[in-house]
């Protein structure tokens, strides 16, 4: 019951504002049919709010519109919108628009007994019907406070006003100075409580944001942070980052950096499409020489390429790229690597922001380099500034792109502390480092952690050659790690060890040689003697044979002839043996 | 008196007084205000008056060229400088004051 009365609840009507952002965080627009309360302080945007909402609804929703000026006549608001590239008298000749200027003058106005604003009431009830207007604003409807007296009766007409409003079905705007700890000087909010939008300008170190917030949205939800927004030569436009998700998807394409040492450090395959890369190192340890080589190995595979460069201009970038050999003109004269060369402190954060998003909504690159990002730290609070990376970040990822993150970390700083916290939203994390040893200073750069990446655990030495950058094992021992100079020296130490060692080992390969020949000789000698003996017994043998054959022969000899005589046998016999 | 004077001035320069009292219907402000505008008109201006009564339910666009918010608004086109009386008129010093008649104190 329950869920069937909710699946035929009928959503809340919304007139879409056509402000880019705005209609993502009401998830549809104003409520339509009701008065929306924009407040803020002067300067904010409520006016130029007001004149998109109804310039968009003229022209993009077909819902004509009227506009009740207290502050600005029509000539001064058409002038003032022309540069916005909206002609509001064309509008007005096509009927599509009415711009009424009510001025309330209090010195020309001298009060006496009971009134009503019923002459506010003909006026816009007029004008609503003469063009069958669809939406309306009053611009600022508090400037009749100073123009009448009679708090009272003023309150009453303009609960009886915005019920009037209502009635008659048109999807109002009605903007309202801030006041002090109150939404609005007057107390409108009291009145226009279906929706309340707060703008909002703020200063900070001589850089201004702009916010929007949706305060109150009866009857729908809605975004509820401050979202930033701008006011370009476009108009306005939100932030149209409306969550912060983590829903992005994860390709298991890998890619190389453009430095083969390097992709042999991460796994041998290079880094994850569409993972963050922070570099981090202090001042001259070559942070845009790893990042322009992932440009170039970008661009080599035909991939769009955009660098926010905050420090240098284009040229001198790549003027001092080339002498390491890599040279990104030819890129960008293809029209793969876009460069953008802004200053951190030119904009505020949520201007950078939205310039990198229309950037790169516009050339829809792999890779988005951002040299250094640190240059932003300058222009808010860290919390403030790591927002702004996070929304960055989400954004490049829900898009698949590649992000490299160039942060510079003072000298006085702990290496691993990256300066704006961000290190933690990153996915990959080069840190370069200068190792100073024996006088000199040399780069060293090893990866602190690769997400989903076997990586190696090792410090190589950075080396700038003229033909991009090469990375070389570096010693560590009991000295400590050992580069540039004190590298080569070990490396000769090394050498002349070894050749020390070969040469060892080959003496003793040839004195065992000898020992083995000595031996050998030996043993053959032995055999020799051995044989000798072996012959000379076996000549003794065959001589003792004989003999005893001649003997025996003899004896028989003897038997024949004694044959009858056993005396003489007997005496043969030992003469025999004498002979 | 000032007021005489000021009458008298506005006599001798043979001046109309041209005045608009804007309403909107026929509600109880509205006729009050131009029974109480009648009558001050007779006792200071004597014949030196024309009132035009506009109602703006009847002609709304009318409301844009004198800038009429507040119902009912008097005006004074003539004499130079025009001059705008909100309200239903009935306190009759404020209203002289605001057409000039009297000076403000």
């Amino acid at each position: 019951m329950k869920k069937n009365s909710e699946a035929s609840r009928p959503a809340l009507a919304k007139a879409p504002t056509g402000i880019r952002g705005l209609d993502e965080i009401t998830f549809g627009g104003l409520p339509r049919g009701r008065p929306t309360l924009v407040c803020g302080r002067a300067g904010c945007g409520k006016t130029l709010f007001s004149i998109e909402f109804l310039v968009h609804g003229a022209i993009e929703y077909d819902e004509a519109g009227v506009f009740i000026a207290f502050e600005e006549t029509e000539e001064d608001l058409t002038k003032n919108v022309a540069s916005l590239g909206y002609d509001l008298a064309d509008l007005c000749r096509r009927k599509k628009l009415t711009i009424d200027y009510i001025r309330v003058e209090r010195s020309e106005i001298q009060e006496t007994g009971e009134y009503d604003l019923e002459g506010l009431f003909v006026r816009l009830g007029y004008a609503i019907d003469a063009i069958g207007a669809k939406r309306v604003v009053l611009d600022t409807i508090e400037a009749i406070f100073s123009g009448f007296s009679n708090v009272n009766i003023l309150r009453a007409e303009l609960r009886r006003l915005f019920r009037w409003l209502k009635d008659r079905g048109v999807t109002a705007v009605i903007t309202a100075e801030q006041g002090d700890g109150t939404l609005t000087r007057h107390g409108l909010e009291e009145y226009v409580s279906d929706c309340v939008i707060l703008l909002d300008h703020r200063v900070r170190e001589q850089i201004s944001t702009r916010r929007l917030r949706v305060v109150k949205y009866r009857g729908s939800s809605h975004g509820t942070n401050e979202y930033p927004f701008l006011i370009d030569e476009q108009g306005l436009s939100v932030l149209p980052i409306t969550s912060l998700g983590l829903e992005h998807k994860a390709t298991s394409e890998r890619v190389s950096t453009g430095i083969e040492s390097l992709d042999q450090m991460l796994g041998g395959k290079g880094y994850y499409r569409g993972t963050s890369i922070l570099v981090s190192g202090t001042a001259g340890t070559g942070k845009t020489s790893i990042a322009a080589h992932l440009v170039d190995a970008a661009c080599r595979r035909g991939e769009r390429c955009v660098y926010f460069s905050a420090e240098e201009s284009p040229a001198q970038v790549i003027r001092n790229l080339r002498s390491i050999g890599l040279d990104l003109d030819p890129w960008i004269k293809k029209g793969l690597l876009h460069f953008d060369a802004t200053r951190p402190n030119f904009h505020g954060l949520e201007m950078h922001l939205l310039r990198i998003h229309k950037l790169i909504a516009e050339i829809k690159p792999k890779i988005a380099v951002f040299d250094p990002v640190s240059g932003y730290l300058s222009l808010g609070d860290s919390l403030e500034v790591r927002s702004m990376i996070t929304r960055l970040l989400d954004y490049l990822k829900s898009r698949q792109i590649t992000s490299v993150f160039n942060t510079l970390v003072e000298g006085g700083h702990a290496e691993l502390q990256s300066e704006i916290g961000v290190s933690s939203l990153m996915d990959t994390w080069i840190l370069l480092r200068n190792l100073e040893h024996n006088g000199e200073r040399n780069r060293g750069l090893f990866i602190l952690k690769a997400r989903g990446i076997a990586h190696s655990n090792q410090i190589r030495e950075f080396i700038f050659t003229d033909h991009g950058v090469e990375l070389k094992d570096v010693y560590v021992g009991t000295e400590g790690v050992l580069t540039g100079s004190a590298r080569a020296a070990q490396e000769a130490r090394e050498k002349a060890a070894a050749r020390l060692r070969l040469e060892a080992t080959e003496r003793k390969r040839r004195e065992l040689e000898r020992k083995r020949r000595a031996l050998e000789a030996q043993i053959l000698a032995l055999r020799a003697q051995f044989e000798n003996e072996a012959d000379e017994f076996q000549k003794e043998i065959a001589i003792e044979k004989t003999r005893e054959q001649v003997l025996e022969a003899e004896r028989v000899q003897m038997a024949r002839l004694r044959l009858g005589n056993g005396a003489t046998k007997a005496k043969r016999e030992r003469n025999g043996k004498g002979a | 008196m000032a007021t005489t004077e000021a009458a008298k001035a506005a006599k001798r320069q043979k001046d109309k007084w041209l005045l608009r009292l804007y309403v909107a219907g026929q509600t109880p402000k509205c006729i009050a205000a131009f029974a109480n505008l009648k009558k001050i008109c007779a006792e200071f201006l004597e014949d030196q008056y024309q009132i035009e009564v506009i109602d703006l339910l009847d002609n709304p666009q009318l409301a844009r060229g004198d800038q009429i918010v507040a119902i009912p608004t008097l005006v004074r086109n003539l004499p130079e400088p025009v001059r705008k009386i909100i309200g239903d008129l009935s306190n009759t010093e404020k209203v002289l004051v605001g057409l000039d008649l009297r000076g403000r104190s």
